[in-house]
């Protein structure tokens, strides 16, 4: 492996912008490891989350943008309450899957699925209903198998308690709801002009 | 009148962001001027030179030099007109680099600041009387607070020399927490071994009264003169009739006593001497935990006592000491394990603190030496030590380093080996902060030759899976999180202030930090003075501290005290309050809001009451001179005329 | 009227997956004379994948709902589910800036002002109700139960928006079980994350940490855990039979609701709680029930022993 050329490839614009979005600073961070120490799933991550912030100071944007690591946080919210440096690390995730969708890089598709049918679900009824949810993360992602095997996993055993419901419940906040997505897409488009 | 006016460069300092040139100019024009000019190092001998030769050339009456802020340089100004004649406060200083040229770029509006502080400092010096300092005669006895390493150093080196003493020690025996080591780093030497032969010195010397088990009540004077009420706590044992047999601990009923001396690590009995080489040893009563107290009958220690030295009805007592000096040696305390939630806090019996394994490891601790574990008393055999239990941790409000941790614990690795062969250590470090003579090397060797691992990275949680203990970090150096099964965890928990701390700096009018440490007077030149004359910092309670460190300043601040006291007579500031007997009123409000109790009523000839301020005590605060509703006392060299002259010399600009 | 009043949010999963949570909720709060009231038209609090995309979108989704009780002048908002409280509580956060409020409210039809504080059903239940009431209420103890209380990952966190409890080792569904009478024992994965968020996405990396979870339950002495979180609920009643197939263990721990725990020691029938809809029956060991007055005889039988 080469050595990482650091007068070259440390992307300074990368450290600026995140620190604009997102507010945090990644100078906090000692590397005292606690994030990864707490991390309960971190055996998953490609890069534990103190090189996801050791990556951040030295600004290896494309490194951290295709990370898996980054999808797989759960913001479960361990790292932020144990950081001896009160850096909130789950939003410095959080912030990093932001910068990721704009710049179409996603290293866990599946998982983006998940969260924009979970979303799409409380678009269409406004709340999040399962059935719909599930279906259309199988439809619109392909994710057929997967999704099939779950569904014969959990139907029978909800089913039966009369836990799933195959119609969505009537609503009154059905096209307000719509609205904020419909508006939020806007402003998106909006800020992607400026 | 005839001022002179002198512009410091400072080197770049001041001149970098000020347009020093412009400003002598400007002060050239006002009124009373007859000399401004700017020079380099105005501090320097030649700079000194000038003003002495300007203040003849120019046959000046009154100087002002803008430089640095008066807390750096206004005795060596007052010292230079005093040598060409001048009364010493017909001096003034503008402070143009702390408050003006190192705070701003603006190199216009900086100079144009300084322009107004100089115009400020030629009105006050106009205004500026010739002032004289009285003399006074000096108490040639030294206090010192605290009987610690620092503070019996402290105490040793000033009755060698010759001092009287008199050391104040909150608990029951001196020593502090070295008393509580077993070995000391980076030479394992026995820690109660090289410093017993201290506090038996201590304890004998002729020239140092030990008020043991006491507290400071309450400070009053001022250098060269305090009066100290001290509280002699009961102890329930007349310590003139005890002669440390230790029968009374032998016999008493209630063996459930929390002991202080070994951080809880075991029970005690009611009533107790701390340890073996205990200085005094003598026998204390812990009423929280006596029957005799709690339920109104027992009674064994009175009748076993041979010298009937037991008194129940004992009561504190209130002792007065007069000084000349304070050596405050207060010491620190350690983080309580309790806020490290995420380590069980101290829900777990095998999760213990540093010191508490420190009692474990010593010969006259309640193992007597054999390393336990407190739940179920088994030889452990995976010992995990953990770094910056709280320090360095600003979301706990501890974000300093505690400075001797990663030396304790890599001298606790290693008599771990030594006690138990099998045994194996694991220590998780951030850094390893080693700089002291042999320390790095101490640390090396905890790893190469006893085997210690290392691991580089925080423990973010400790929990009790059967008889282990899981502590799962993180190694940053392998990129993985790590889990070890423990029998015990060692914690090397922050040092913190001393508990009240904070109490103490106000009886002693000193400053302290966000930490509750005590401030120095200047970090590098000043290290064991404080900010109030006479009174002098020794050992951890300015912050952590190794033994090494704390006896070296406990020595230091026994040399500032000796060469305080090697004059018989001290000059007082003149710049205290004054009453104007005519316009005082006698309302004695001054009396009330004098933190010094300087001042005292007064009955004149006439039979009129008035204030009267005593110039020795007298701090020159000024907090009377605010509170007076008529003005009649003023504050000498910062009289109402003196300050709205400056004030209206910025108004006209 | 009743003493206390609420304006309520169950939340999405307490209309499908998790109802017994809402039914046991409104039961034990009906036996605790306090009134829930459901703001109308209330949507999806926009949970993790929300803030996943963007915090405006996340924060609007959760604020329209503040602003639903806003407009019923209403103080506070209870939910149960930790998610959605999180939701909110990052919502209200995030909207005390004033250019973030600008955009989320630019969002909405009905702007939100900032004014409503969300608080935990757990919460309310343990500092407004208090465990004396609780414990005043209790009419059986139910002596077969060992509970691990697990309050799941963002019931506590992270401290500087959670505000309750303590995060590492909170205390309040501790103290609350054992005013029932119930035994509870010293749980350290209280706040282990039960990896519920991946099951749909990411099976092995949930049932592993589920079985952590189960596993430091039994270690612990437990036969039961109480949750307070609708989605670990699901994932530890769930996902038993599973990771005992994956891993040869023999887990068949009933993961009850803490409010049905409430309801039962308040003398509610099962059904009122829907016991039934949970899926690792809990039958055999609410089997044995003392009548309280009971037990207390017991223990003043003790206490007589023991100062004798």
């Amino acid at each position: 492996m080469d050595a990482l050329n650091l007068t070259e490839k440390t992307d300074w614009t990368f450290i600026e912008q995140f620190k604009k979005e997102s507010g945090d600073n990644p100078s906090l961070c000692y590397q005292c490891g606690n994030c990864t120490a707490g991390c309960p799933y971190t055996h998953y991550f490609d890069y534990p989350v103190s090189m996801i912030m050791r990556l951040l100071q030295t600004g290896q944007k494309e490194t951290i943008l295709n990370s898996k690591a980054i999808w797989l946080c759960a913001t479960c919210e361990t790292c932020t309450t144990r950081c001896p440096c009160e850096i909130d690390v789950a939003h410095v995730m959080d912030v990093l899957r932001h910068i990721a969708r704009r710049e179409n890089k996603v290293a866990e598709k599946g998982v983006k699925s998940f969260y924009d049918s979970f979303l799409k679900s409380v678009k269409l009824f406004s709340r999040m209903y399962e059935v719909g949810m599930i279906m259309i993360y199988m439809l619109r992602y392909g994710y057929m198998l997967s999704a099939a095997k779950l569904g014969m996993d959990i139907g029978p055993k909800f089913l039966t308690r009369g836990k799933l419901s195959f119609f969505p419940h009537e609503l009154m906040g059905n096209a307000e709801v719509a609205r904020i997505f419909k508006k939020y897409r806007k402003m998106e488009k909006e800020r992607a002009k400026k | 009148m005839r001022v002179g006016v002198f512009i410091c460069h400072c080197g770049s300092n001041i001149a970098g962001t000020v347009d020093v040139a412009r400003v002598a100019a400007e002060a050239r024009k006002i009124p009373g001027v007859a000399f401004a000019t700017n020079y380099m190092y105005t501090c320097s001998e030649p700079g000194q030179d000038e003003i002495k030769a300007a203040i003849k050339r120019e046959n000046l009456d009154r100087i002002v030099v803008a430089a640095c802020s008066p807390r750096m340089h206004e005795n060596t100004f007052r010292k230079t007109i005093q040598k060409a004649g001048l009364n010493k406060y017909f001096l003034e200083m503008a402070n143009i680099r702390e408050h003006i040229a190192w705070i701003g770029n603006d190199k216009e509006l900086n100079t144009e600041k300084a322009i107004d502080a100089v115009s400020m400092a030629i009105a006050k010096v106009m205004q500026n009387k010739p002032l004289h300092a009285t003399s006074f005669k000096i108490n040639k006895r030294v206090l010192v607070i605290g009987g610690g390493v620092a503070g019996m150093q402290a105490a040793l080196d000033c009755a060698d020399g010759g001092l009287d003493v008199v050391l104040v020690e909150k608990s029951p025996a001196v020593g502090g927490i070295m008393a509580r080591l077993d070995k000391t780093f980076p030479t394992i030497d026995c820690s109660i071994c090289i410093l017993g032969p201290k506090m038996v010195d201590v304890g004998q010397h002729e020239k140092i009264k030990l008020f043991a088990y006491s507290e400071i009540e309450e400070i009053k004077g001022y250098i060269g003169n305090y009066q100290i009420k001290i509280r002699k706590k009961a102890t329930y044992v007349d310590w003139e009739k005890c002669t440390g047999c230790g029968l009374c601990m032998e016999k008493c009923p209630s063996k459930n006593s929390y002991d202080y001396f070994n951080f809880g690590v075991a029970p005690t009995k009611a009533i107790n001497i701390p340890f073996p080489q205990a200085i005094p040893k003598k026998a204390k009563i812990d009423p929280n935990y006596c029957r005799q107290f709690l339920k109104g009958k027992c009674g064994v220690c009175a009748k076993i006592c041979p010298t009937g030295a037991i008194n129940y009805e004992m009561k504190d007592e209130i002792v007065t000491e007069e000084v000349g000096a304070i050596v405050v040696a207060t010491g620190y305390g350690l983080l309580d394990q309790n806020i490290l939630t995420e380590y069980g806090g101290t829900r777990y019996p095998d999760v213990i603190s540093g010191i508490q394994y420190e009692r474990l490891l010593n010969a006259s601790g309640p193992t007597s030496g054999h390393i336990e574990r407190p739940s179920d008393h088994t030889e452990p055999k995976t010992i995990v030590f953990v770094s910056c239990a709280g320090s360095r941790d600003k979301s706990i409000g501890v974000p300093y380093c505690s400075g001797f941790c990663c030396m304790y614990i890599a001298k606790q690795a290693i008599l771990t080996k030594d006690h138990i062969p099998d045994s194996q250590s694991y220590v998780f470090y951030m850094d390893i902060r080693s700089p002291g003579k042999g320390y790095d090397e101490f640390t090396r060797r905890a790893q190469e030759e006893y085997g210690a691992q290392y691991i580089r990275g925080r423990v973010s949680k400790i929990y009790p899976k059967g008889k282990k203990m899981i502590v799962r970090g993180a190694d940053t150096l392998l990129g993985t999180q790590v889990e070890i099964e423990a029998d015990l965890v060692v914690l090397a928990t922050a040092a913190i202030a001393a508990e009240g701390a904070a109490e103490m700096a106000e009886k002693l009018h000193i400053s302290y930090d966000t930490f509750g440490f005590y401030v120095e007077s200047h970090p590098k030149l000043r290290p064991v003075e404080t900010n109030t004359s006479g009174v002098f910092l020794a050992g951890a309670c300015q912050g952590p501290k190794d033994i090494p460190s704390s006896v070296g300043q406990g020595s230091a601040a026994a040399a500032k005290v000796l060469s305080l006291f090697s004059r018989d007579m001290l000059e007082s500031d003149p710049a205290i309050a004054q009453v104007n007997t005519n316009a005082c009123v006698g309302c004695l409000k001054c009396l009330k809001t004098c933190p010094f109790q300087a001042i005292v009523e007064d009955t004149l000839r006439s039979g009129k009451k008035v204030a009267k301020v005593i110039e020795t005590v007298c701090a020159g605060c000024g907090v009377c001179t605010s509170t007076c509703p008529c003005g009649a006392i003023q504050l000498q060299h910062f009289t109402d005329n003196q300050l709205l002259s400056e004030v209206s010399a910025i108004c006209q600009m | 009227m009743a003493e206390k009043k609420y304006a309520y949010y169950s939340g999405c999963s307490q209309e499908t997956s998790s109802k017994e949570y809402d039914i046991s909720l409104r039961a034990v709060m009906k036996a605790l004379d306090v009134e829930l009231v459901e703001p109308e038209g209330w949507s999806c609090c926009g949970s993790t994948p929300a803030h996943t995309v963007n915090h405006v979108l996340a924060a609007a989704l959760a604020a329209r709902n503040l602003a639903l009780v806003e407009k019923m002048n209403m103080p506070v908002l209870t939910t149960p589910c930790p998610s959605c409280l999180t939701a909110f509580k990052e919502a209200n956060h995030r909207m005390e800036n004033d250019s973030f409020k600008k955009d989320v409210n630019s969002l909405l039809d009905n702007p939100y002002n900032g004014t409503v504080d969300a608080k935990s059903s757990l919460q309310i239940i343990y500092e407004d109700i208090g465990l004396e009431t609780i414990a005043s209420k209790v009419k059986y103890v139910f002596t077969e139960l060992k509970v691990a209380p697990y309050y799941g990952c963002i019931m506590n966190r992270p401290p500087a928006l959670a505000k309750f409890d303590d995060p590492e080792n909170p205390i309040a569904m501790d103290k609350i079980l054992s005013a029932l009478g119930l035994n509870v024992c010293d749980f350290a994965f209280k706040t282990e994350c039960c990896g519920a968020g991946y099951g749909y996405t990411k099976k092995d990396m949930m049932k592993e940490l589920t079985y952590k979870v189960l596993d430091m339950a039994r270690d612990a002495g437990a036969n039961c855990i109480a949750v307070a979180c609708p989605v670990c609920q699901m994932n530890l009643d769930l996902n038993q039979k599973e990771i005992n197939k994956d891993r040869g263990s023999d887990f068949n721990m009933p993961v009850i609701y803490f409010t049905q725990l409430m309801g039962l020691a308040f003398g509610c029938s099962p059904k009122e709680l829907a016991i039934k809809k949970l899926i690792v029956n809990p039958d055999k060991l609410l089997k044995n029930r003392m009548l309280k007055s009971e037990t207390d005889k017991g223990q003043d039988k003790e206490k007589l022993k023991a100062s004798a």
